[in-house]
């Protein structure tokens, strides 16, 4: 009996063990070093590491380069996840109509989500640089007369435009797969009922696409709030890092300015505002959720 | 419902086609332009080139060092994904078959990681990417991202098999299979829906990867696509003739994946968004 026991025992371990192990190597270890790292200070070099309580906490809510990184990721996040959300939506809500090119349509618009967001933002880079002007000469229209990577607010909207261009396609796939969903029986009833096509949309669409809604924000907020390649590729974080991203102005700390426990603490509050987030949207959204 | 297509339909597909080809408009002219000498480039971007020259790819091709770039984007790529796949599936097997408090805890500590941002790990991670020599190799990079592909794959099978009828494994287990035979054999091949499904995320997600090789992959022969594409970017900034067709190769592998896969690599995003 204890003999298979053990001989059970084994058998458990050896399957689940490869995975506990790299798990506890690659995330654990570097996670709990990361937060020891935040009550630290040390350059990287030195053999002598010191504690200092929670004074990184307060050195950095007096950093105003890794403020202004938060609020404009803040700012990033809120615009990014309302448009691609909205473009998305839209999209999909037409191709899901019975229109003679809509599987060729999917296909384009989703085809830019497929390609690495750093190639993306050396892509725009050109468009941007060299294309935009070309545009300015023809159609005389100013808004493509500027370089748009060289003023703040223009850079701002180059990072938005960019990032739904990138995106749109790949929430339009999940609100299609939502949309499918929902069963043309109850539609029809509705439209007997007398009902017309807002309120069709409003009371009968959206409660029942709703779980794809909450999947879609989380997605947008989440993969907001790391943007990183991009940042790189398009603006460097400028001009006058105005477009540096968090997870951007992290790794600058970190590797050109060799700023590791500092760094590691903007890193930990990342962590804790990016779980709070996300927590606190999930949990207000499923609790509104249709069963059916 | 009355789904006809009149006139307003119409309106609306020639609309959507013109937005289709606006989206188009970027890619084609990197790839345009991938051929053109570096003034006709200046003078017209939009315009065809005057003849389809392939120097630009040539230059490229060998001082990108592309064959080799490349081999080292597929050969990360596909052992990562292996053995997240195999390791993954073997720990939700166990954890699901075996319920109680250890394999709860085992479950859950893992999914949470699922939260932490990469670059709160970063730091450390190449801390100890060092002790243990992974820096610089592919055997390195690709234990990295086992550890990292782990949560989500995890999370999915886990969720998977749940649904798995167990008694197939008992029927099979009376006929003598031992455990391995159990799994390889039985299970495995039922859990291939949810094993494409994880290959595709996964996949598309480490062949596109930056940060991660940027930190630990700083000699040339290790190189992967975007990390190749960044340095030779940074190294001929405003050659756009050269750079162009840098991109245009960094781009060609993954779109005619995706354009060979379509149906799949869809199905398989939306269900790994669905369900994680």
């Amino acid at each position: 009996m204890t003999q298979t026991k053990t001989k059970k025992l084994l058998i458990y371990f050896t399957f689940v063990s490869p995975a506990v192990l790299l798990f506890a190597l690659i995330i654990m270890l570097p996670f709990a070093r990361a937060i020891i790292f935040s009550f630290q200070d040390w350059d990287g070099i030195s053999t002598d590491i010191k504690w200092v309580g929670w004074s990184n906490y307060t050195t950095i809510f007096h950093d105003s380069a890794y403020l202004k990184s938060f609020w404009f990721t803040l700012k990033y996040v809120a615009v990014s996840t309302l448009l691609v959300n909205l473009i998305g939506f839209a999209l999909a809500i037409v191709l899901n109509m019975k229109l003679k090119t809509k599987n060729v349509l999917r296909t384009v618009y989703f085809m830019p989500h497929v390609i690495g967001t750093l190639i993306i933002g050396f892509i725009w880079q050109f468009i941007i640089s060299q294309v935009f002007p070309q545009i300015a000469e023809w159609t005389g229209w100013h808004i493509f007369g500027v370089n748009w990577l060289s003023y703040p607010s223009y850079a701002f909207w180059a990072l938005i435009l960019v990032n739904v261009w990138y995106s749109a396609g790949y929430f339009m796939v999940i609100y299609i797969a939502a949309l499918q969903g929902i069963s043309t029986e109850l539609l029809e009833a509705a439209q007997i009922d007398g009902v017309n096509r807002w309120q069709r949309m409003w009371h009968i669409v959206l409660p029942l696409v709703r779980n794809a809604i909450t999947i879609c924000l989380f997605l947008a907020i989440t993969s907001g709030f790391k943007v990183f390649d991009l940042n790189l590729a398009l603006t460097k974080g400028g001009p006058f890092g105005s477009t540096e991203s968090l997870a951007l102005h992290i790794y600058q700390d970190a590797f050109a300015n060799n700023n590791y426990t500092l760094a590691s603490t903007k890193a930990i509050i990342f962590f804790i505002v990016l779980g709070a987030i996300t927590l606190i949207q999930v949990f207000a959204m499923k609790r509104k959720e249709v069963e059916m | 419902m009355k789904d006809r297509y009149g006139s307003g339909k119409l309106l609306l597909e020639l609309f959507m086609i013109a937005l289709g080809l606006l989206f188009l408009v970027p890619l084609y002219l990197v790839f345009i332009n991938a051929f053109k000498r570096y003034d006709e480039i200046l003078t017209s971007a939009s315009s065809l080139p005057e003849r389809f020259q392939l120097s630009n790819f040539v230059t490229v091709w060998q001082e990108m060092k592309f064959p080799t770039v490349f081999a080292n984007s597929l050969i990360i790529t596909v052992l990562s994904v292996l053995g997240i796949l195999l390791f993954s599936s073997a720990a939700a097997y166990q954890l699901v078959r075996r319920p109680g408090k250890m394999s709860n805890i085992i479950f859950l500590g893992i999914l949470s990681a699922m939260v932490i941002p990469f670059q709160t790990m970063m730091i450390p991670l190449l801390m100890v990417a060092k002790d243990f020599m992974m820096i610089n190799n592919l055997p390195g990079i690709i234990t990295m991202y086992w550890g990292f592909g782990i949560p989500l794959a995890l999370f999915l099978y886990h969720g998977f098999i749940k649904g798995v009828p167990v008694e197939l494994e008992e029927a099979a287990t009376i006929d003598g299979s031992g455990v391995f035979g159990v799994f390889f054999r039985i299970l495995l091949p039922l859990l291939t829906p949810i094993t494409v499904t994880i290959a595709i995320l996964h996949s598309l997600w480490i062949w596109n990867d930056f940060l991660l090789p940027y930190i630990v992959l700083n000699s040339k022969a290790v190189q992967t696509i975007p990390l190749a594409s960044y340095i030779y970017f940074g190294e001929y900034m405003n050659q756009w003739h050269l750079a162009l067709a840098a991109m245009t190769l960094a781009v060609i592998p993954i779109v005619v994946f995706f354009l060979l896969m379509q149906r799949y690599i869809i199905q398989g995003i939306t269900a790994g968004a669905v369900k994680g």
